[in-house]
């Protein structure tokens, strides 16, 4: 491990992301990238009696789904990294009771899941871990119950207002195997420029990974042009055009190669105004279309970095601004 | 000092950036959504009226008023009422049926969370500022309404 500079890690041993698998709900399934998801919910509830546990029960899904994938076993997992929207992070620790192996609860809100990718590749580069399992998810039920409205509330959503996904992502990170390796992570710091409109998170994060690429970009002395795709998370159509004009400001230029899960979620005739978020959003994007076309190595290199907006109900309605964070990680076929 | 001018000229930024609500066609959408639920509200009247003339007019409000509140409370139920609000905004928030649906809404939402704790605790969230500044208001204007009767 050489570390280049302070926030930047280049990876030796470059782990390897040898399986991927996606969950989505119904909703989900019929936007952009609805044929590469591995499994889509026939409804939102999944069977069970609350969104909660049917939160629960796709995060499980989404881990037993990614040790098959891999041709693996539960006994040749060593660790879990996981995280997802819900407070006290309850979907993935009630998930992780499942499993014979030992779980590390992260929260970086929809940033969780570049953030445990690479604490995963860092744990396995350090030669502590053999397997790892990412995991993390989200379900719109849930978290507009938790931050916003009552679903059957007859009330409007302003313009900026994104849709949060139904779906849970997971990978499994190892030394064997065959897929496509992580070489870099930047861990992002967090950042924040005064931004308290909770419907505009957009524009909250679109400074975080302004902050993380000028690092990252300075650190291992790229520049946008040396990446076949540069994907935020869930910035929106808003907080993307936000980053494209501050990058602009700081002299470099994201083109075509730039993309935003969120904003390229669904197509225009499902309303969802600026697109996409939370934690699934850019988890089953990444474990679905993107790992697809890294091994098909359409995609040569990548650099994946999700934004996480940490704030909470109780700091909105103090009148707090919004905090965010967005770590990146580079991935090479 | 820095951080300060930089965050406001990122707001000022921002502001200008976001996309504006067209505000006509909404405009225009909530009032006549919120005419027809005005005009049905005033057909119930007349027709129970019709059926029971010697009603007097004050138990045929009662009346009306307890047939919106269902018809709202029913459409949230089935999933109706939200998309009605999508679409009419304002138009369907204002008139009783709107309340009826905040009330209903977080109850049915928060059923998971059991009785008393979720429909109860749960079931004035959004409605229950409407009924303290309603109260607090109906006070005011009392107190205003008994100085002005002193001095007549």
């Amino acid at each position: 491990m050489i570390k280049e500079k302070e926030q930047t890690i280049i990876l030796k041993k470059q782990p390897r992301i040898i399986g991927s698998y996606s969950i989505v709900g119904p909703k989900e399934g019929k936007g952009n990238f609805g044929r590469y998801f591995d499994y889509v919910m026939k409804d939102d509830c999944f069977g069970e009696d609350t969104f909660e546990k049917a939160e629960r029960k796709m995060l499980e899904s989404a881990i037993t789904g990614v040790i098959e994938k891999a041709k693996l076993s539960t006994k040749d997992i060593n660790l879990m990294i996981a995280g997802d929207l819900l407070n006290q992070i309850i979907s993935s620790s009630y998930a992780a009771r499942m499993y014979p192996f030992p779980f590390l609860g992260v929260y970086g809100a929809c940033s969780t899941m570049a953030e445990s990718i690479a604490v995963a590749s860092v744990l396995i580069d350090g030669g502590y871990f053999d397997n790892i399992v990412c995991c993390t998810g989200s379900h719109f039920s849930t978290a507009e119950r938790q931050y916003r409205f009552p679903l059957e509330l007859g009330n409007q959503r302003p313009p900026t207002s994104q849709w949060t996904i139904t779906g849970a992502g997971s990978c499994v990170l190892s030394l064997k195997g065959e897929g496509p390796r992580v070489t870099m992570v930047t861990f992002g710091k967090v950042i924040d420029w005064g931004v308290s409109d909770v419907n505009n998170m957009g524009a909250a994060m679109a400074p975080a990974v302004r902050d993380t690429l000028l690092r990252h970009f300075a650190a291992t002395k790229t520049k946008p042009d040396d990446y076949d795709l540069i994907l935020t998370g869930d910035l929106g159509k808003l907080g993307s055009e936000i980053l494209i004009d501050l990058m602009d400001d700081e002299g470099v230029t994201l083109g075509a190669n730039y993309g935003d899960c969120g904003q390229m979620y669904f197509k225009r005739q499902q309303k969802t105004l600026c697109g996409g978020s939370g934690a699934g959003c850019c988890a089953t994007v990444f474990n679905s279309y993107i790992m697809q076309k890294l091994r098909e190595k359409q995609y040569k290199k990548i650099l994946f970095l999700p934004t996480g907006a940490l704030l909470s109900t109780t700091s909105t309605q103090q009148g707090d601004t919004i905090p965010s964070v967005c770590h990146a990680i580079v991935i090479e076929a | 000092m820095e951080d300060i001018k930089r965050n406001e000229a990122y707001n000022r930024y921002i502001k200008e950036k976001i996309p504006k609500t067209k505000a006509w066609p909404s405009l225009f959408n909530s009032f006549w959504v919120g005419g027809l639920i005005c005009v049905l509200g005033q057909g119930i009247n007349d027709v129970i009226l019709l059926i029971f003339p010697y009603l007097s007019q004050q138990s045929a409000w009662a009346c009306t008023l307890i047939i919106l509140i269902f018809i709202a409370s029913f459409l949230t139920g089935v999933g109706v009422y939200d998309q009605i609000g999508k679409f009419a905004g304002g138009g369907s928030i204002v008139p009783i049926t709107g309340f009826s649906n905040s009330i209903t809404s977080p109850s049915v939402e928060f059923k998971s969370e059991g009785i008393i704790y979720g429909i109860c605790v749960k079931m004035f969230t959004i409605a229950g500022p409407v009924i303290v500044f309603g109260v607090v208001s109906s006070m005011l204007v009392g107190f205003i309404y008994w100085i002005i009767g002193l001095f007549i």
